[in-house]
């Protein structure tokens, strides 16, 4: 029998050189996106210590953090890794379980750490 | 939808022929690859999360760890590590369009920019490989234990040592001798061990005595406190010729292991032995996925050139081990935050 997965998929994802020009700008517009997070996460970094702000601030910094993380983390794998253009069915069955464990598992360790933090401190 | 149904052919889905996903077999399997190393990435850093939380000292923070740059020293905080990841994100953009020329069959761009990404990646493991010998030597003057108990991170400059004289032989050197080579290494040694005397003398570890003779002696600034002692508690400062006494006073006390230097499995400078424990294994783990990802990229390379895909008639080997190229960059923007910024 001839071999469905090698023929018939793996020639879709061709396109034309036209389509191409549009691709790339997509990539190089996620690549300033990109760099510029991460510079503006570093500069962040250095010009608010967390030793030398308060409390508050840096509870919003860290918080800031972490959405600009799951940004990064979202464009590259939508685009970089071309799930956005993959068929639905495929995208939710690739995050769903692993969002749903990951979310799970970050709840239940934090949530645990701090309980173990409360009796080491008495 | 009744019409629909009528028109669908059934009969090539019993031969297993009709992906439900619309994706090669391949593609799909190395996404499912992806979601558990995911997940292994995920219990490494929540674990990490989870001591972190539950540490009651303070935790140490990475603009005070990691602020060093190759032949410029120290005082530059996060731009080494912005660096690699900024090498790692440019890298994973040179992939992307080498799957990009993929689709458009174009043999040359593919080359060029596969090229490109495995120097990319050679680029990153050898900024590894510096930042773990940083991190594993230390600092110019250590962590302190004062004398209440307490520890504390010194801020300052470090000693230049010229040479070592011996004053006493030993096994190795006799009296007389200038010891110049490693001479701040072995003092160094000596503050670890406790071997160093108020009046400016050391043991060696052959048995010998030396008077050191600095170039530049050490220049303690502050001392912040990490961790609470009967005296001084956590997070304080101590400044100016203050500091620099309590420094003097825990370095020539006699006793091992009031100041370290660096980080390695038994004791670590910069905090909780733990955090040097999960930075090397977080690190040392997605280090060893770049180094696959790498080899995996020759290989591929080497398919590209032979013209192997070319014949085949689609890049698609290109675009699976981008996936995983992309995936390595994925797992290192949570590392950036998680271990270096947060």
């Amino acid at each position: 029998m001839e071999r469905d997965d090698v023929i018939e998929y793996s020639l879709e994802a061709h396109h034309s050189e036209e389509h191409g020009k549009k691709i790339r700008k997509k990539i190089y517009f996620v690549t300033v996106l990109l760099s510029v997070i991460t510079a503006l996460e570093v500069g962040v970094g250095i010009i608010f210590p967390k030793h030398y702000v308060s409390e508050m601030t840096w509870e919003t910094i860290k918080w800031g953090y972490i959405v600009l993380t799951l940004i990064k983390a979202g464009y590259i794998v939508l685009v970089f890794m071309h799930l956005g253009d993959e068929k639905l069915e495929l995208r939710r069955l690739i995050l769903f379980p692993y969002i749903i464990f990951a979310l799970y598992l970050t709840y239940i360790a934090l949530f645990e750490g701090l309980q173990v933090h409360h009796v080491w401190m008495k | 939808m009744a019409e629909h149904a009528l028109n669908i052919d059934t009969t090539p889905s019993w031969g297993g022929q009709v992906s439900p996903f619309k994706t090669s077999y391949g593609k799909m399997m190395m996404w499912f690859f992806l979601v558990s190393d995911a997940l292994t990435f995920s219990g490494l850093l929540i674990a990490y999360g989870f001591i972190r939380h539950a540490y009651t000292g303070e935790w140490p923070m990475g603009e005070e760890v990691f602020h060093s740059l190759p032949f410029l020293g120290h005082g530059y905080p996060l731009i080494y590590v912005a660096l690699m990841t900024f090498l790692l994100i440019i890298s994973s953009v040179t992939m992307v369009l080498a799957v990009e020329a993929g689709h458009r069959m174009d043999r040359k761009g593919v080359t060029k920019w596969l090229f490109l990404t495995i120097i990319g990646g050679f680029f990153f493991l050898g900024s590894q490989a510096w930042e773990w010998s940083h991190f594993i030597h230390g600092s110019e003057l250590g962590r302190v234990q004062l004398a209440d108990g307490s520890l504390a991170f010194v801020h300052g400059h470090g000693p230049e040592v010229k040479n070592l004289e011996i004053l006493k032989s030993g096994h190795k050197y006799h009296e007389g001798t200038l010891v110049e080579h490693h001479a701040l290494h072995y003092y160094n040694d000596a503050l670890e061990a406790g071997k160093v005397n108020a009046d400016g003398t050391m043991r060696l570890s052959d048995g010998s005595v030396a008077k050191i003779n600095f170039a530049k002696e050490a220049h303690v600034e502050k001392l912040h406190i990490r961790e609470s002692g009967s005296k001084y508690q956590l997070g304080s400062h101590v400044e100016g010729a203050q500091a620099a006494e309590l420094y003097k006073e825990a370095t020539t006390a006699g006793q091992a292991n009031r100041v370290v230097f660096g980080a390695n499995m038994q004791r670590n400078e910069y905090g909780p032995q733990q955090f040097a424990q999960f930075f090397f294994f977080i690190t040392g783990f997605h280090g060893f996925h770049v180094f696959s990802g790498v080899v995996i990229n020759i290989i591929v390379f080497l398919g590209v050139l032979k013209g192997t895909y070319h014949k085949r008639g689609h890049y698609e080997m290109v675009e699976k081990t981008g996936l995983y190229w992309h995936f390595v960059d994925l797992v290192w923007v949570f590392v950036f935050t998680f271990f270096y910024l947060v």
